[in-house]
């Protein structure tokens, strides 16, 4: 065999074989939290409260604190995502200031949750005396989702083609009208696309939430916006390494992990299935 | 006397005069001096090669030059008299007054009537039957209806190129301009597509004013009353159609429509 085409095989292989890591990785992990976790998930799992010092029981309170808390996270990050992509793709002169946001933006997205934690607690908790609570916790998830949702919301708008625009201009529409009526309705999916996978990363994330309002153990649902909250990655985190007898508890733990996974590629599936849907509708649009 | 200003047109039937209009990308002056007057009910062509300024003078027509980010504009054009850059002018106003049919042609990933109902309804328009009723002259007009009417809503998509473009024009009519502006609008399109737009244009100057961009010069011959040459962002000749075209006064007009260069 000539050197040139056994070096090519050489280079597919490892290409491949790369791919196939990545990929057996990612199914050991989900493997591994099923195989643990299957056997504690029933009805009674996900419909009561931990008893017995979170020995017995369900997770009730933790799923519906990570509800509570994605809700304002969505709340915040996707209408202020999506002005703020409107403002800075179809308004904002493209000078030194626009370009000096475009930066923070991304170095945002680049700032680990924990910093995101500590800002909170000073904002929300502390300086808008909002506690420790589902509201300060909510709105700390909605900044770390912010820069995912300008991007996305921005890459949307940049797909929808000027012609569309300049169609309705010289149609006599203004400005904001051209926008609202011709551009945002092909844009606002893939702006939401980009909303819920940020809103996934964010409903796993537990160091913002750590001090801005998470507990490690609440006897009751949570009844207003301003009370403390279980959530699920934090009751993983506590049931795996702060809890009295870990042992005991780790079947719980692995269950936690499975339900808090289910969500998140639960929430990637609606997303996946939204940009299909807009793919099958742009194509038959071109 | 300038060379661009060799045609003489009576006062009260000039609907569009262009006045020491001077154009800019940037630094880069893409229009340099330009003087024409562009008659009522008359379809005016603009000749030129590639790059020459012609669609960019299209776009300062009706304002959507303003779209692209640092273009400046200087000198006046008066539409009916008024400046159509006066700061008390809206410009949307001059958009619903002077209409455009792109090179490329834009129906909306809607159904043919919403295509056509779009402006009507950005312009405040909500009465259904009115609404319905001008959709359909409008079709008429552009000498659609018969292809459409019995899929109106259907998506404008599934047009054919041609079918496309005169559902721009049809969206253009339907809020009743007074001038048309139409840049390269055959330019994609076959032969007999063509020709169904090139009858159209006969069609519509007796209600309209006809502004045309093409580089085809017998499309040029063949439509228009008024013909300008561009060359290099000049405006080098404008005249009656059929005098450019036999007895051009520059040696520059001439190569260009004898095909010695451009």
């Amino acid at each position: 065999m000539k050197k040139t085409v056994l070096f090519e095989k050489l280079g597919f292989f490892s290409l491949g074989l790369a791919g196939l890591l990545v990929l057996s990785v990612l199914i050991w992990i989900i493997g591994d939290i099923f195989v643990h976790g299957a056997s504690v998930i029933s009805w009674e799992f996900l419909t009561q409260s931990p008893r017995e010092g979170m020995t017995q029981g369900g997770i009730l309170p933790a799923i519906i604190g990570t509800f509570l808390v994605s809700l304002i996270t969505i709340i915040l990050a996707v209408p202020l995502g999506m002005f703020s992509a409107i403002y800075l793709n179809e308004y904002a002169h493209q000078g030194p200031l626009v370009r000096f946001i475009r930066l923070s933006i991304r170095n945002l997205s680049g700032v680990p949750s924990i910093v995101y934690g500590l800002f909170g607690v000073a904002l929300f908790v502390r300086f808008f005396h909002l506690g420790a609570s589902i509201l300060s916790a909510g709105m700390t998830l909605g900044l770390l989702t912010l820069p995912w949702t300008i991007t996305a919301s921005e890459e949307a708008l940049k797909t929808v083609p000027k012609s569309f625009r300049d169609g309705a201009l010289a149609l006599g529409a203004t400005k904001w009208q051209a926008i609202r009526t011709n551009v945002l309705p092909y844009a606002i999916p893939g702006m939401l696309t980009g909303a819920i996978l940020g809103l996934a990363r964010a409903a796993g994330e537990t160091a913002p939430i750590l001090f801005t309002g998470a507990a490690f153990f609440v006897p009751f649902l949570p009844k207003s916006l301003f009370d403390q909250f279980m959530a699920l990655p934090y009751h993983l985190y506590i049931l795996a390494t702060q809890h009295q007898d870990i042992a005991r508890v780790r079947p719980i733990a692995y269950g936690t992990g499975l339900v808090l996974i289910a969500l998140i590629i639960g929430l990637n599936g609606i997303a996946v299935f939204i940009r299909y849907q807009y793919r099958k509708k742009a194509r038959m649009a071109s | 006397m300038q060379p661009s200003s060799s045609l003489q047109i009576p006062a009260e039937d000039v609907k569009i005069s262009v006045r020491n209009l001077n154009f800019y990308y940037d630094e880069t002056k893409a229009l340099d001096d330009m003087n024409i007057d562009i008659p009522n009910n008359q379809v005016t062509a603009f000749i030129g090669p590639s790059g020459c300024g012609k669609s960019t003078f299209l776009r300062c027509l009706n304002r959507m030059n303003e779209t692209i980010r640092g273009t400046r504009i200087e000198g006046t054009i008066l539409l009916d008299g008024i400046d159509m850059y006066a700061q008390e002018v809206d410009v949307v106003d001059v958009r619903r007054r002077v209409g455009m049919v792109f090179q490329k042609s834009n129906p909306f990933p809607k159904s043919i009537f919403e295509n056509m109902a779009y402006g009507l309804r950005i312009n405040g328009l909500k009465n259904k039957r009115q609404i319905a009723e001008t959709v359909e002259q409008s079709l008429i007009d552009a000498a659609l209806w018969e292809e459409v009417k019995d899929r109106l809503f259907e998506s404008a998509m599934g047009l054919s190129g041609g079918q496309q473009q005169r559902l721009c024009i049809a969206r253009a009519l339907a809020i009743k301009p007074e001038v048309i502006l139409m840049d390269e609008p055959a330019s994609a399109l076959d032969p007999i597509a063509t020709q169904k737009i090139e009858d159209l244009i006969q069609k519509l100057k007796k209600n309209y004013t006809i502004v045309i961009v093409t580089h085809n010069m017998q499309q040029a011959a063949r439509v228009s009353d008024i013909t300008a040459f561009f060359y290099l962002g000049k405006l080098i000749e404008v005249n009656e159609t059929g005098i450019i075209f036999t007895r051009p006064r520059l040696q520059q007009t001439e190569d260009y429509i004898t095909g010695r260069f451009g």
